[in-house]
Parts: C-alpha cells; sequence; structure tokens
C-alpha cells in the first residue's frame, strides 16, 4: 500500500522520534511561508496598491477630495461599474468574455420600462419581465458558446451588434422616440426606486444603494468563487478546460452560469439606471462593456482565463471611481481621464503577466 | 502472472470472481473507413501493469479514448470486471472505476494543489446556501495522500503549474488512486519527461500497483515499459503485433520490436555510407 518513504514503518511506537520528524517539518516549512509571499500570491493585490496610491495621491492633489460628500460620490460612480465589473471578472475567469454587457444593461433598462408603460402594469412586472428577458440573453450567449463552440469573443460581439440595432429598432417602434416615456407616476415606481435606486444617510453622508448592491455582489461572487465547488469549476473551464472536463466538471453549464450571472447583474444595473432617471436614453451602454473588462483586468484577472478575484474586480471598479471623480476635484481637465486609464490598464496588465510567469514558471 | 493461464483464458466468456478489472476482446473501431483499431486483445489485473507499446499512428490513443469512455468500440466486445459493457462518458467510467491520466492535461497549472487533487470531487460541508467546501479537509488529505504516495509537498497552496512535469503526473496518479479509481489508465506519462522525472513517474506507477489498481500504461519507451510491466501489448497500424508476458520477452527483444525491427535494418542499410 504504502510506498517506502518511512523507515520506522509499523513499529513506530518503539521509535517514535525517528518516524515522525517528517511531517511535522513539512508543516513547519508552511508555517514560515512568509506574509509577503503570501499577499504576492493574491491576485487583488497590485490593484490595492494602486488603490492605495491613487488615494493618497488625490487626497493631497485635491482639497475637496476627502470631503464626505466627494468620497460618497466616486463611491457611487464606482459602485455603478463595480456592479458590472465583478460578474464580467468571474466570467473572465471562466475563460470567456461578454462585449454585450453595456448594451445588455440599456435592454434591461428598456425592457422594463415599455413593458410597464405599454401594459400599463405595476412596475414591479416590468421588473421580473425585464429580468426574464435579461437572463434569456445571457442564456443565449452562454448556450450560443457551448453550443457552436466559437469563441466568445465574436458570439458576444455579435449580441452586442444585435441589442444595440434593438434597443433603437424597438424603442423607436414602441415609443414613437429613442427615449422611454417616463413611468415615475406609475404603481409601485417608488417601492421599485427604493429597491434599486434610492439614498441612504448616515449621519451626514449620504450613499446610494448601489454601493450595497455592488458590495452584496462582491461578497456574494468572492464565496461562490473560494468556497464553492462551482467556483472550483470556474477557476478549472478557465485554467485548463480539457483537464477540467477529463475529471467530470460540467464544464457547459458552468459557462452557461457565468454568463447568466452576468446577466442578473445587468438587470440590476439596468434598473438602477430606469429608477433613477425615470427615463432610459435607448442608445445609452456602448462602451461600457470594456470598462467592465478594464476593471476586472486591472483588479487582477488573466484575459486567458483561470486567474483573478470578485475583491479585485470591485478595486479595479474603485480605481475608475477615484480616477474619474478625482481628476474633477482637482480641478482638472476631464479629457485627461482617458489617458489616465489607458495607462492604468497597460500596467495592470503587465504586472499580470509577470504575476502569472512567476505561477506558471517549471523548475 | 503465468503464460498459460492467459492464453487459455482469451475467449473465456463467462464472468467469474478472477474476471479481469478490464478486458477487451477482438475489439475494432473504426473511423469512417479508415481503421483505426482491429482485433485487439488486452486484460488487466489487479495489482498488474500492462503496457501498451507502439509507434506514432499505430493506434494508441484510440485505445485509451475507448477505454476513458471518450469513444465507444465498433466491433468485439469491451468487459469491465467480466460485464460486457459501453462506456459513454468519461464520467461513467470514473464512476466505474477507471480514470485517466493524460500527458499534457492531467491539471489545471494556475490552481492551487489542493483545489486540482479535489477537482470534480469536491467534498462539501454545511446545506442550502452554505454548502460550503471542506477547505480543511481538502487541504490536510490532498497532503496526507501525497505523502502517502510518497511526494513530500511542502506547500500544497502553491499552484501546480510550479511543480515539476513529472511531480504534476504524480499528483494526477495519486488523485486518480485516492479517489477509488479501480483501473488506472496512463497516456504516455514519461513521455515528456527526462531521465530523472521519469524515474519518479515509474515509482509512483508501481505504488499504484502496489495499492491493488490495475494499471494501463500507454507508451513508445520500450525501457519504462520493461522496468514496470508485467504483460506488453504491442500495436502496429492499428492490429495487435503481439502479446506477451514478462517472463516471455526480454528487454532487449522488446526494444527490438518497438525500434520496428526489420524496418530499423533497412533504415540502417539505407543510412549506411
Amino acid at each position: 500500500m504504502t510506498v517506502t518513504t518511512q523507515p520506522g514503518g509499523p513499529d513506530g511506537s518503539t521509535e517514535p522520534a525517528n518516524s515522525s520528524p517528517r511531517p511535522p517539518t513539512s508543516d513547519e516549512r508552511l508555517v514560515h511561508r512568509s506574509l509577503p509571499v503570501r499577499l504576492l500570491r493574491r491576485p487583488e493585490l497590485g490593484a490595492v496598491v494602486g488603490a492605495v496610491a491613487l488615494f493618497i495621491f488625490f487626497a493631497l492633489v485635491a482639497d475637496s477630495f476627502l470631503r464626505p460628500s466627494s468620497l460618497s460620490t466616486v463611491l457611487y460612480f464606482s459602485s455603478t461599474l463595480g456592479i458590472m465589473a465583478v460578474p464580467v471578472a468571474l466570467l473572465m475567469i471562466g475563460g470567456e468574455f461578454d462585449l454585450s454587457t453595456g448594451v445588455m444593461v440599456t435592454s434591461s433598462a428598456l425592457a422594463s420600462s415599455m413593458f410597464s408603460y405599454q401594459m400599463t402594469a405595476n412596475t414591479w412586472v416590468g421588473v421580473g419581465v425585464s429580468l426574464l428577458v435579461t437572463l434569456a440573453i445571457g442564456f443565449f450567449n452562454g448556450f450560443m458558446l457551448t453550443r457552436t463552440k466559437l469563441p466568445s469573443f465574436i458570439i458576444t460581439l455579435g449580441t452586442f451588434l444585435m441589442l444595440t440595432g434593438l434597443n433603437l429598432g424597438l424603442t423607436k417602434l414602441i415609443s414613437g422616440t429613442v427615449t422611454t416615456k417616463s413611468i415615475s407616476d406609475m404603481e409601485g415606481f417608488d417601492s421599485a426606486k427604493a429597491v434599486f435606486a434610492s439614498t441612504l444617510t448616515i449621519g451626514s453622508v449620504n450613499l446610494q444603494i448601489t454601493i450595497v448592491w455592488w458590495l452584496a455582489l462582491v461578497a456574494v461572487a468572492t464565496w461562490i468563487l473560494l468556497r464553492t465547488n462551482v467556483g472550483n469549476w470556474i477557476f478549472a473551464v478557465g485554467g485548463g478546460v480539457e483537464a477540467a472536463r477529463a475529471v467530470g466538471v460540467p464544464v457547459a453549464r458552468t459557462k452557461i452560469g457565468l454568463y447568466l450571472g452576468v446577466a442578473f447583474a445587468a438587470w440590476v444595473s439596468g434598473q438602477h439606471l430606469l429608477f433613477n432617471y425615470d427615463t432610459v436614453q435607448s442608445g445609452e451602454g456602448v462602451g461600457n462593456e470594456l470598462i467592465y473588462i478594464a476593471a476586472a483586468v486591472i483588479g487582477g484577472c488573466l484575459l486567458t482565463g483561470g486567474y483573478g478575484s470578485a475583491v479585485g474586480a470591485a478595486v479595479g471598479a474603485l480605481i475608475f471611481g477615484m480616477a474619474n471623480k478625482g481628476i474633477i476635484y482637482a480641478q482638472w481637465d476631464p479629457d485627461w481621464f482617458k489617458f489616465f486609464l489607458g495607462a492604468m490598464l497597460l500596467l495592470a496588465t503587465l504586472l499580470n503577466a509577470w504575476i502569472r510567469k512567476r505561477a506558471e514558471a517549471t523548475r | 502472472m503465468n503464460a498459460t493461464e492467459d492464453m487459455n483464458a482469451t475467449q473465456d466468456p463467462q464472468p467469474h470472481d478472477d474476471a479481469p478489472l478490464v478486458e477487451l476482446a477482438g475489439v475494432s473501431k473504426f473511423y469512417g473507413n479508415i481503421r483505426a483499431l482491429e482485433d485487439i486483445s488486452l486484460r488487466v489485473h489487479p495489482g498488474e501493469i500492462t503496457c501498451v507499446l507502439g509507434d506514432n499512428g499505430a493506434g494508441k490513443s484510440t485505445l485509451i479514448k475507448i477505454i476513458s469512455g471518450l469513444h465507444q468500440h465498433d466491433g468485439g466486445t469491451f468487459s469491465i470486471q467480466g460485464e460486457e459493457t459501453r462506456l459513454a462518458s468519461p464520467r461513467e467510467a470514473l464512476d466505474r472505476g477507471i480514470a485517466t491520466v493524460y500527458q499534457d492535461l492531467a491539471v489545471v497549472p494556475l490552481m492551487p494543489v489542493w483545489r486540482n487533487f479535489f477537482l470534480g470531487s469536491e467534498p462539501t460541508v454545511g446545506r442550502g446556501p452554505l454548502r460550503r467546501l471542506d477547505v480543511q479537509r481538502m487541504r490536510r488529505t490532498t497532503h496526507s495522500e501525497l505523502l502517502r504516495m510518497g511526494i513530500d509537498l511542502r506547500d500544497v497552496d502553491q499552484p501546480i503549474g510550479t511543480l515539476s512535469g513529472g511531480e504534476r503526473q504524480s499528483v494526477a496518479i495519486a488523485r486518480a488512486v485516492h479517489f477509488g479509481a479501480k483501473v488506472l489508465v496512463l497516456d504516455e506519462p514519461t513521455a515528456a519527461l527526462g531521465v530523472k522525472q521519469s524515474g519518479v513517474v515509474l515509482k509512483y506507477v508501481a505504488a499504484a500497483r502496489d495499492a491493488g489498481l490495475g494499471v494501463v500504461l500507454i507508451t513508445h519507451n520500450p525501457h519504462h515499459a520493461y522496468l514496470v510491466g508485467d504483460r506488453f501489448v504491442l500495436l502496429k497500424r492499428g492490429a495487435m503485433a503481439g502479446a506477451y508476458e514478462k517472463d516471455e520477452l526480454e528487454l532487449e527483444e522488446l526494444v527490438r520490436q518497438m525500434a520496428g525491427g526489420s524496418e530499423l535494418e533497412e533504415l540502417s542499410h539505407e543510412l549506411r555510407r
């Protein structure tokens, strides 16, 4: 049964000192693994360092940056990105892209608004219909991907273009204009607004409820990723799909589930959009998909899959939020924002590549 | 074990207690009108290593795919413990106790060793939304199971990609043993490895055999095969070129057969200056 590893063998009772040293030695080496090494292994390390540096930087150059109202604005902006960046990060860990996320948010808001308005139904009915529609879009992405085995880049690029057209075309067809009608006087609007677009006042600080959604999504995503078997499968289908299949991981179901997760977050974002502004511009959302991906990448997700974290993506979104609003509080030309983000993204990707090389290095 | 019993029993249809774990009798496989395998017979007994040798294109990978449930055979019989069967998927093969370790895709490189070890069969605790991985047990079991196979791992949290090729194969073997595999199918486990690493892997193959598993070792290296093998099946262009027990065969003969025998002599003529 056993290999010749322990010379002490069966009569270990007579020579306990001789047969036992091996396991303790290895345990000892485990304990002595230094804190920096453990931290270096975390995918979100780069993003956290970047976020702290950025925070200190803007705290020094922009006087109004540290005001509670400014910070809550930063958090609000970050949360609207972060709600999407977190499931997008999970999807990327699972080895796939979704280019349709930006317009999917708009589709979700449009579906909700137009259904409620046209059917003169309670807004909650529209919210429910919108959930089904958005999940169906996500399922379509995942199903097409696992069935056709085409790259997700192509499939979701197709969905992106189709949704962009549908958003404009259907809205014009149904509402007559590119903007939906106001639904603020409809039944259920106030309670739905409370869930998706209200403001919580804690002390003197006003916090948007999207921050709560954001944090909850981060918590749930982290739990799934690190502490459930589904999380294990997500890492596996992204990091080595053939190996995963060979040991019996349900690859197709895992990937479709990831697309459904993205769709769920798009629904939350879409409902926020709707109940915050009461009307929806049907052309909105184009380009946001790349921002979500950028946030996930800054947060430590590998483009090739198999590595990353939900917390990292959230920190990536926070970096976006701080940069976007910090530049305004510092009274600089906001035109610099995009340049700054591009540089940040490149730096983050370089750092990730370096980490991956370390992680994969073969002795 | 002994040669005569093997010779007589090949056509014996009725299942009995000491039936081989896996038995192929006259198995054929066609891809369209291309013959990938024809009339292949081999048997795998507990605690024995059956080596399948053959050059590129001899049909070794087709044979693996049939045993591991990726493909189905077109002719002949495939029995597991005396019961004739036809596997529908790798999952079914796993459930029937046949674990396959592929050369390149045995593990997910970026995942920690312990996550790789339990991938696809993760133990959980708790129920409902609180059902979660039993992380402590997974870490501990990985460490102790690897130690039992003779792999002393410093840290089960390191990405498995940081291990050497031989160690990665060994972890995959230890995983199959832990999950109660009765038959271990190894696809070219030493192909990409150096001499020392190959030795390490062969040691674990022998350890799996000693643990009572039946092993199918696919290789094109007769030296490695002869070191650990109990019986040898030689494949050539999809057909059997010979089946031997260890005591019927000298290493030189195996090498000669594998090197192509007469073909090699021909080649040496051609290359002579």
